[in-house]
C-alpha cells in the first residue's frame, strides 16, 4: 500500500522532469520575450542589457539547468512583466479556479448520476430518450455559447444573477472563498452551470452505460431472487458497481477542467488561473507558463493517485493488485 | 384411469400450460410454450434439455423474474395453493428467497463483486425476517457449516474474488438455504465447476434437501448428473415438456425418441471405444417453429402424422409423453 503510493510519487517526479524540459523548450521556440519587454524604439544596446538582466543571453541548456536548480528549491523565477514570483501569482489565482471547478463538478455529479441511472434502468422509456437527447446537446454546445446564452437569460432578461467576478469573498486562512457568502454563491452559479453542463452530460452517458451493463448482471438478478427490495438493490448492489467508472470519468474531467477552465473564466471574467495562463502565453512570460504547467502536472498526478485510492475503497479486487 | 393421482398430498408447485414468450423484432420467440409441471413437497425433479429448450426460462417464470421483452403470456403457476401470476410484486418479493430460492449456473457472476459475503448473506435473511444483524450473521455462519465450508467466520469476511469457484457456489447454495425455503430452483448449478466438486455439491444438495424436506427443481442439460439425483425427470424440447416420469423409468425405458437420443449420447463404461451416439441436426430456431412435433425433423421415427402436435399420452400412473410413435410402444 505505502509502496504503491511511494512508487506513484516517484513516477510523478519523473513526469514533472520530462514535462519541464518539454515546456521549457516549447516556449523557447515560440518566440523571444524581449520584444514584449522593451519598447520597439529601444536600441540594440538596451535590448542586450534587458536580455542580460533576465539571463536570456545564455544558452538554453544553461538557462534550463539554472531554472531546475532553483525550481527544486521552490523558486520558479519571477514574472518578466510584474516581477512577482511566478508561483505566488499562480497560487493567488488558484482558489478561484478550484472553487469554480469544484462547484461545477459537484453540480454535474449530483445531476448526472441520478439522470444516468434513470435512463439506464428504463432505456426504452420516453423520459430516458429525453434525457439522452438533452445530454447530446449538453456536450455538443460550445462552452462560450452556453455561457453567453445563460448570461442573456439570467442576467440580461431576468436580471436575477450577476455575470462577472467572484462577488463578495471571505478570507479563510490565506485563501479567499466566495462560496461562503450569498453574494459569492450567486456569482458562482452561472459559470459553474456553464462549465458543469458538458461534464454533467458526459456523466449521464457514462452512468447510463454502466447502469445498463450492471443491470444485466447475474448478481442483480440473484439479488432480486433473494427477495431484496428494489431500493436496496439500487442503492447497494447497483450503485456501488456503477460508481467505479463514474469515479474515473469525474476525476479525469475534474483535472481537465481545472487546467483548462479558460473559456468559462474568460466569459464570466472569473479571476482564476486559466485567464492568467492565456495572458502569460500571449506575453511570452516564460516563468509563469512553465510554473503553471508544472503545477498542473503535479496536480493531475496527485489527482490520479486520489482516484486510485478511491477505487480501493469501492472496488475490493483492486486492493488485491497493490497488496505488497 | 385418473391422471396424476400418485401423491395424496396436495402438490407444492403446479405449473399449467405456462407460456413465456419473448417479443423481438423477428416476432414472438416462444421460449416456453405450454409447460405443465407438478412437484410434491420434498420431491426432486430433474428438468433436462439442450440449451435453448426453455428450461431456465421455465425456472425464472416460476420466480416472476422474466424481464422485458420476455413476458408470461398464458398459463397458471400455483405455489402452495396460491396463484403466483396474480400476485403483486410486493407479495412475490416476500416469497422469493424465502419460500422459493434459486441457485444460478455461474458462481463467479452470482455474488456481487464489491460486497462481502457476510453483507450478501445477512441482507438475504433480513429481507424476510426482522432479526438483528448478529442473529442473521449467526444463521449465515450455521448454514455455511451445513454446506461444508471450513472456517466460516473467515469466509464471511471475504469478498467473492477471494474464493474459488466451488466455494462461491457453496455460498450461493447457502444463501438459497438461509430462509429454509420449501422449493429451490437450481439452474445448472454445477456446470461451471470441476467434475470432482460437481459430485460433492450434488451429493450435499441432495442430502440437504432430504434433511430439510425441501423440494428441488434441478435444471440441467446433463442426464448423467440427474440420474443419481432426481426422483423424477422432465425432458424439455423447444419450449415443451416431451416426457416425464420416475427417473429409473425414463432412463431405462425412454418413450420419446428425443429422450432416447439424450440417453444414448451419455458416455458410459459399455461405450468405450465405440462411437458415441449423437442426435442429428440442431435445436430448431424458435421463431421459425410452426405446428407439429418440434423434434420431427431430427427424428428417425417421424411420419406425416407428426405435422400435428401430439397430445400428452399417459402411461401408468406417473409417465407422460408427447409422441405419436413412442419408442417402446404406447401400451404396456
Amino acid at each position: 500500500m505505502s509502496t504503491f503510493v511511494i512508487n506513484r510519487l516517484l513516477q510523478a517526479f519523473l513526469v514533472l522532469l520530462v514535462m519541464s524540459v518539454l515546456v521549457f523548450v516549447g516556449i523557447y521556440l515560440v518566440g523571444d520575450p524581449i520584444s514584449m519587454l522593451v519598447s520597439p524604439e529601444a536600441t540594440d544596446l538596451e535590448r542586450d542589457a534587458v536580455r542580460e538582466s533576465f539571463g536570456l543571453d545564455r544558452p538554453i541548456f544553461v538557462q534550463y539547468v539554472t531554472f531546475l536548480g532553483s525550481a527544486l528549491q521552490g523558486d520558479f523565477g519571477r514574472s518578466f512583466l510584474t516581477g512577482e514570483p511566478a508561483l505566488q501569482l499562480i497560487l493567488e489565482r488558484m482558489p478561484a479556479t478550484v472553487e469554480l471547478v469544484g462547484f461545477a463538478m459537484f453540480f454535474s455529479v449530483v445531476i448526472g448520476v441520478p439522470l444516468g441511472i434513470i435512463a439506464g434502468l428504463r432505456p426504452e422509456a420516453t423520459y430516458s430518450k429525453v434525457i439522452m437527447t438533452g445530454s447530446i446537446f449538453g456536450f455538443s454546445l460550445p462552452t462560450f455559447w452556453v455561457g453567453m446564452v445563460l448570461i442573456m437569460l439570467f442576467a440580461v432578461q431576468l436580471g436575477i444573477l450577476p455575470t462577472s467576478g467572484r462577488g463578495e469573498t471571505v478570507q479563510v486562512g490565506a485563501i479567499e472563498l466566495s462560496i461562503l457568502t450569498l453574494d459569492g454563491l450567486r456569482h458562482l452559479i452561472l459559470p459553474a452551470l456553464t462549465l458543469g453542463l458538458t461534464k454533467a452530460s458526459l456523466i449521464i452517458r457514462v452512468t447510463r452505460a454502466a447502469t445498463r451493463e450492471i443491470q444485466a448482471m447475474d448478481y442483480i438478478k440473484f439479488a432480486r431472487a433473494k427477495g431484496l427490495s428494489s431500493s436496496r438493490i439500487l442503492r447497494v448492489h447497483l450503485l456501488k458497481n456503477v460508481l467505479i467508472p463514474i469515479i474515473t470519468v469525474a476525476g479525469l474531467e475534474f483535472g481537465q477542467a481545472l487546467a483548462f477552465a479558460v473559456v468559462t473564466e474568460t466569459v464570466f471574467s472569473w479571476p482564476g488561473m486559466g485567464k492568467l495562463l492565456i495572458d502569460s502565453i500571449l506575453t511570452l512570460d516564460r516563468p509563469v507558463v512553465v510554473a503553471y504547467v508544472l503545477i498542473m502536472v503535479l496536480f493531475l498526478v496527485l489527482l490520479n493517485l486520489v482516484i486510485d485510492l478511491l477505487y480501493m475503497v469501492i472496488d475490493p479486487s483492486s486492493r488485491e493488485k497493490v497488496r505488497d | 384411469m385418473t391422471p396424476g393421482q400418485t401423491t395424496t398430498s396436495a402438490p407444492l408447485l403446479r405449473v399449467q400450460n405456462l407460456k413465456t414468450h419473448f417479443h423481438t423484432r423477428q416476432g414472438a420467440v416462444k421460449a416456453v410454450d405450454g409447460v405443465d409441471l407438478e412437484l410434491a413437497p420434498g420431491e426432486i425433479l430433474g428438468l433436462v434439455g439442450e440449451s435453448g429448450s426453455g428450461k431456465s426460462i421455465t425456472g425464472f417464470s416460476i420466480l416472476g423474474l422474466i424481464d422485458p421483452p420476455g413476458r408470461i403470456v398464458d398459463g397458471n403457476i400455483e405455489f402452495d395453493g396460491r396463484d403466483l401470476l396474480a400476485m403483486k410484486e410486493r407479495e412475490l418479493r416476500s416469497l422469493r428467497g424465502n419460500d422459493i430460492a434459486v441457485v444460478f449456473q455461474d458462481p463467479s457472476m452470482t455474488l456481487n463483486p464489491v460486497l462481502r459475503v457476510d453483507t450478501q448473506m445477512i441482507e438475504a435473511v433480513r429481507a424476510h425476517e426482522k432479526v438483528s444483524i448478529e442473529a442473521a450473521r449467526q444463521r449465515a455462519r450455521d448454514v455455511l457449516v451445513k454446506v461444508g465450508i471450513p472456517s466460516p467466520d473467515e469466509r464471511l469476511r471475504c469478498y467473492p474474488f477471494e474464493l474459488s469457484g466451488g466455494m462461491r457456489q457453496r455460498i450461493a447454495i447457502a444463501i438459497a438455504l438461509l430462509n429454509r425455503p420449501r422449493l429451490i430452483i437450481a439452474d445448472e448449478p454445477t456446470t461451471a465447476l470441476d467434475v470432482s466438486i460437481q459430485g460433492q455439491i450434488i451429493h450435499e444438495v441432495r442430502s440437504l434437501c432430504r434433511e430439510t424436506g425441501t423440494a428441488l427443481i434441478w435444471v440441467t442439460h446433463d442426464l448423467a448428473v440427474i440420474a443419481g439425483l432426481a426422483d423424477r425427470i422432465a425432458v424439455m424440447y423447444a419450449g415443451r415438456i416431451v416426457e416425464t416420469g420416475e427417473t429409473d423409468e425414463v432412463i431405462h425405458r425412454p418413450m420419446h425418441p428425443y429422450t432416447r437420443g439424450l440417453i444414448e449420447s451419455v458416455p458410459s463404461g459399455s461405450t468405450r471405444g465405440a462411437r458415441l451416439h449423437q442426435i442429428e441436426g440442431m435445436t430448431p430456431s424458435l421463431p421459425e417453429l410452426g405446428e407439429g412435433c418440434a423434434f420431427r425433423d431430427r427424428c428417425h421415427r417421424a411420419t406425416d402424422q407428426c405435422r400435428v402436435t401430439p397430445d400428452v399420452t399417459l402411461l401408468g400412473d406417473t409417465r407422460e409423453f408427447r409422441c405419436w410413435h413412442p419408442e417402446t410402444g404406447g401400451e404396456q
